[in-house]
């Protein structure tokens, strides 16, 4: 029994930030009904500008709760950026085009960040350093709660209401859902289409960095492919809880967290990767606009 | 079509330049193939790192009889079927009479047929899988194999640390760490202990904590995870953090500084098997640190070692060799006995691998490697 | 028929002489990308069946090419080679193990096409992306054909006439398949859906056939693979493997052959001859680098590909 609690914490905090990730898809493909392969790539990234701050402003050394702030600060300003340039330069003019060539261009940036990350960083794991001392802060019996459980649980959610905030209630988040249910018509009214979607991956990207740099707590390696299988991961997430859906991928990042972590608890570690699919194709043959996701008729 | 007219000169361009030969009579072309890229790219770099550092040495002093040594390098991206055409390449379109490489057991088995089959001799530096000197008698290794190594940790537990029970954690996406695991296994079972649980993980995983939270459970007495620094040091952590106390065990995967960097404090008086220990007063090892850290700015790691051991090697049957012809140079090589390299002294045995010790180091409280024992074949 | 007959004896008699003269006159070396050329081609060509003509995108091709390369090693390793290595005898256990490769692939194509080939696009993408890890992670469980540890001993069975054989056989049947009428609802499904079922085509029906063709040229693929390299690893069969396939594709032009053709030639030999390029470099190997962004500079350039939607043809314009 106490086993199995532990591996629902493990799950779970897994989840959040699968869902922070997830989060980020789930709004580019709102918008512009395009799979983002290169947003796994974004979170490589948060980590690798989160490292870098760290040591250039010296909380390598004197890690303190300051510290971890600003870097995190920096680092979301600039995936920020970088994702803003990305649509920029490789979306925004293929957006008239067929979604395959966008895919493959997709696929393109994602292979780009991977190869240059190899080139620039170097090619072998860098570690980040240690910001806060693991603690375990709770234990009953065999089941115990470490602080970097905590932490990434309590971030993530405060990320994840800040989003639900920013797209439910403010004017731009409703100029987002207008987007994302039809250009023309939204820029009938008047909605500025291309600021809306830079904005939209400016957000995504920093979401991401966040979720590469709460990673990084717990786990401190940072390697230039650490994107791609845990990107890919997040998107099923997105697409099990319905893509396009912003609690959907919550949800869905929840219980790919926890399913994920009893696969591997009771079952076998070397079918973990492989369940994400299995997942997917169960979710996407059985009920494929997701588990929150409404079906909508496609017309002709 | 204008553009395929101006690919197809492009392509007649690059293709021309790549057949090329520049023929020096006065050079010995020796070929590498290793992982410079992909995921497991450190382990080829610093093995790369370690061959470059022991040709540069004997090319400043005058090379071989009045000859130098180029080594030709090509990167194999840690690919399987890059390593087969990296090989094909250097033997038939470079014609390089002797190859070292590769560090990773999957890509020297795809290499080796190879080398045999043009009877071009094939040295690797840390090739551990038994299968790989099996292909064929012009494949060399000069690292122990699997087997022994399995069986050092394996005693050293039991012996030593007086372990009954134990837990296996093996990298499964790594036939060196499937191999060690298994000989492990094999002579603790024999010696009459227990494994209560052989579970796996796929190397390149961060969370381990639903394999621990199982090994928990069990209650063992010790951990032997014998996969490379990479995934050890965040399993370390890990394992402390779910509050698991028994001492980890593990290969010489572990051996690199940033092994202690990642898994920090959770690396306290846990164990590894390794082909040298780098505080060895030796003064082999000692020059050799300096010398590494002279040109690279850094310690070197075990791969680095290891490769420089296998160009020594290399080298040495070079100068025993005549006419430097790769069927002189394998017999050469296969003559060798009581090699003094920094990794110890090396004998290649009837099936080609090297007759050398092992050594157990652990992690102290400041993360340093100190050295306990050696365990001699 | 008469004609077609020759030409056939033509072509094989050229592939046979060609077999004689390349390993002789060509040193190994590129004697291998010649044969790697072969397999790309086989590999475009077949991708291009269900993405290009058909519109359905698939990202798990090499999900098929590794259980083609898997299963005729194997059929190979454990079924014929203990009977084998005689002249006259191992042509036709090549041919039966290529084939038997080429049937398993087929047989996945369509459990994995039945339920995928509903979802569209992006999804498809996905989904197809998905299955080819799946079929990977088991090839890497399965301990009978060597596991993480890769699949060793596999004899050096290709060589150019067979190689050759089979390129010649993928590319004929495609372009037979592109002038017919099934090439026509391929591409009628490719460019509208609905409208296609509205006149009447059975759309699942052409997609799955399309699907199981491709995997069964994928199949090809893998078995001559298999026996050029001589060992198999899981590792070579990830989904960036998949993206090789989809960039020659792409480069070549979605839908067209001879497009997929020369895409493949020119991207086997010229990723090789960059490889020269790591001397001007000092080793750093730039070749992924340049990989993307010229894939990159073609989506946003030319998007067409080389070819766009038009064949080489030897037929006079009329």
């Amino acid at each position: 029994m106490e086993v199995f609690l532990q591996h629902i914490i493990n799950g779970l905090s897994m989840g959040s930030v699968y869902g922070l990730v997830a989060l980020g898809y789930t709004m580019v493909y709102g918008i512009l009904k395009l799979i983002n392969f290169a947003h796994g790539d974004v979170y490589m990234l948060g980590a690798y500008f989160g490292f870098f701050f760290a040591h250039k402003l010296g909380f390598a050394e004197t890690p303190s709760l300051f510290g971890i702030v600003v870097v995190l600060i920096l680092s979301m300003i600039s995936c920020g950026i970088v994702g803003f340039l990305i649509e920029r330069l490789a979306y925004r003019p293929l957006r008239h085009m067929p979604r395959i060539n966008l895919l493959i261009t997709a696929i393109g940036v994602s292979l780009l960040l991977e190869n240059g990350g190899q080139m620039l960083f170097g090619v072998d794991p860098k570690f980040f350093p240690e910001m806060i001392e693991s603690k375990i802060l709770f234990s009953f019996g065999e089941v115990s709660i470490s602080n970097f459980q905590v932490i990434i649980v309590a971030v993530s959610m405060i990320f994840m209401i800040l989003i639900q905030f920013v797209i439910f209630r403010t004017r731009v988040g409703k100029a987002m859902q207008a987007v994302s249910f039809n250009h023309t018509y939204a820029s009938l009214m008047g909605i500025n289409i291309d600021r809306i979607i830079s904005f939209t991956f400016v957000l995504g990207s920093m979401l991401a960095a966040v979720g590469g740099i709460l990673v990084r707590l717990a786990y401190p390696k940072i390697d230039p492919l650490m994107g791609i299988v845990f990107g890919l991961k997040a998107f099923v997430a997105a697409v099990l809880g319905g893509i396009g859906n912003i609690p959907g991928a919550i949800v869905g990042a929840m219980i790919m967290g926890l399913s994920e972590e009893m696969v591997v608890g009771y079952l076998s570690s070397t079918y973990r990767d492989a369940l994400a699919f299995l997942l997917l194709i169960l979710i996407l043959l059985l009920r494929p606009a997701g588990l929150l996701g409404k079906k909508s008729a496609e017309k002709v | 079509m204008k553009s395929f007219k101006w690919v197809s000169v492009l392509l007649t361009i690059l293709l021309t330049i790549s057949c090329t030969k520049t023929e020096d009579k006065n050079v010995i072309k020796i070929g590498e193939y290793g992982s410079l890229t992909g995921p497991e790219a450190t382990f080829g770099t610093s093995t790369h790192n370690g061959i470059m550092l022991a040709m540069d040495d004997v090319n400043a002093q005058g090379g071989i009889n009045g000859k130098q040594i180029r080594v030709l390098t090509i990167d194999d991206q840690g690919k399987a079927e890059e390593a087969v055409t990296a090989v094909t390449k250097l033997i038939t379109s470079n014609n390089v009479v002797a190859i070292l490489g590769e560090v990773a057991s999957t890509r020297s088995l795809a290499g080796a047929p190879i080398a045999q089959r043009y009877k071009v001799p094939m040295v690797s530096p840390s090739s551990t899988n038994e299968k790989v000197t099996q292909v064929g008698d012009f494949i060399f290794r000069t690292c122990f194999i699997d087997p022994f190594q399995g069986k050092v940790m394996a005693e050293f537990a039991h012996k030593n640390l007086k372990a009954k029970k134990v837990a296996i954690l093996r990298d499964v996406k790594s036939d060196y760490s499937v191999g060690l695991a298994e000989a492990f296994n094999k002579v603790f079972l024999k010696l009459g202990g227990q494994v209560l649980a052989d579970l796996s993980y796929t190397g390149g995983d961060i969370d381990f904590k639903a394999q621990l939270t199982t090994i928990r459970s069990k209650r063992v007495d010790a951990i032997f995870i014998p996969g490379y620094y990479t995934d050890v040091g965040l399993i370390a952590r890990q394992t402390r953090e779910l509050g698991i106390q028994a001492p980890l065990l593990g290969g010489d995967g572990w051996d690199s500084s940033k092994l202690v960097e990642i898994g920090g404090k959770a690396l306290e008086n846990s164990y590894f098997s390794n082909h040298y220990s780098a505080e060895s007063k030796d003064p082999k090892v000692l020059a050799f640190v300096e010398k590494y850290k002279k040109v690279y700015g850094e310690v070197p790691d075990g791969l680095a070692a290891m490769g420089y051991d296998a160009a020594l090697i290399l080298i040495d049957a070079l100068k025993r060799s005549k006419n430097h012809t790769p069927q002189e140079i394998r017999d050469a090589l296969a003559q060798t006995k009581n090699f003094q390299a920094v990794t110890g002294v090396i004998s290649f045995n009837e099936n080609r691998d090297a007759e050398k010790a092992a050594v157990v180091l652990v992690v102290n409280g400041e993360g340093k490697f100190r050295y306990v024992s050696s365990v001699n074949p | 028929m008469k004609r077609n007959l020759l030409l056939f004896c033509i072509i094989i008699g050229l592939l046979l002489g060609g077999n004689f003269l390349f390993p002789l006159g060509l040193n190994p070396y590129f004697y291998l990308i010649l044969i790697m050329c072969g397999v790309n081609i086989i590999l475009g060509v077949s991708l291009n069946i269900i993405n290009g003509m058909a519109g359905q995108f698939s990202m798990g091709h090499a999900g098929f090419m590794a259980v083609g390369a898997y299963t005729s090693a194997a059929v190979t390793y454990y079924g014929l080679l203990p009977h084998a290595s005689s002249y006259f005898t191992q042509p036709i256990f090549f041919l039966i193990s290529v084939l038997a490769g080429a049937l398993v692939s087929a047989l996945f194509g369509y459990v994995v096409g039945l339920p995928s080939l509903r979802l569209r696009g992006d999804y498809l993408g996905i989904v197809t992306l998905g299955f080819g890890e799946i079929i990977r992670v088991i090839i890497l469980n399965m301990n009978v054909l060597g596991g993480a540890r890769g699949f060793t001993g596999i004899p050096i069975w290709s060589n150019f006439f067979w190689v050759g054989f089979f390129v010649v056989m993928v590319v004929m049947v495609s372009f037979r398949l592109r002038n017919s009428y099934h090439g026509r609802a391929l591409f009628s499904i490719r460019e509208d859906e609905v409208a296609s079922e509205a006149m009447g085509i059975n759309i699942s029906g052409y997609k799955v056939r399309a699907f199981v063709l491709s995997s069964f040229f994928a199949g090809i693929a893998g078995g001559l693979f298999a026996h050029i390299q001589g060992y198999l690893d899981p590792g070579t069969f990830t989904f960036l493997k998949s993206f090789d396939a989809i960039i020659i594709v792409v480069l070549g032009g979605m839908g067209s052959i001879s497009g997929a053709v020369v895409a493949a030639t020119v991207t086997t030999i010229l990723l090789e001859a960059l490889r020269e390029l790591q001397r001007f470099t000092g080793g750093v190997d730039l070749r992924m680098i340049i990989y993307p962004v010229v894939l990159l500079s073609l989506m946003l350039a030319r998007p067409q590909g080389l070819f766009g939607n038009k064949e080489l043809s030897l037929r006079k314009k009329r």
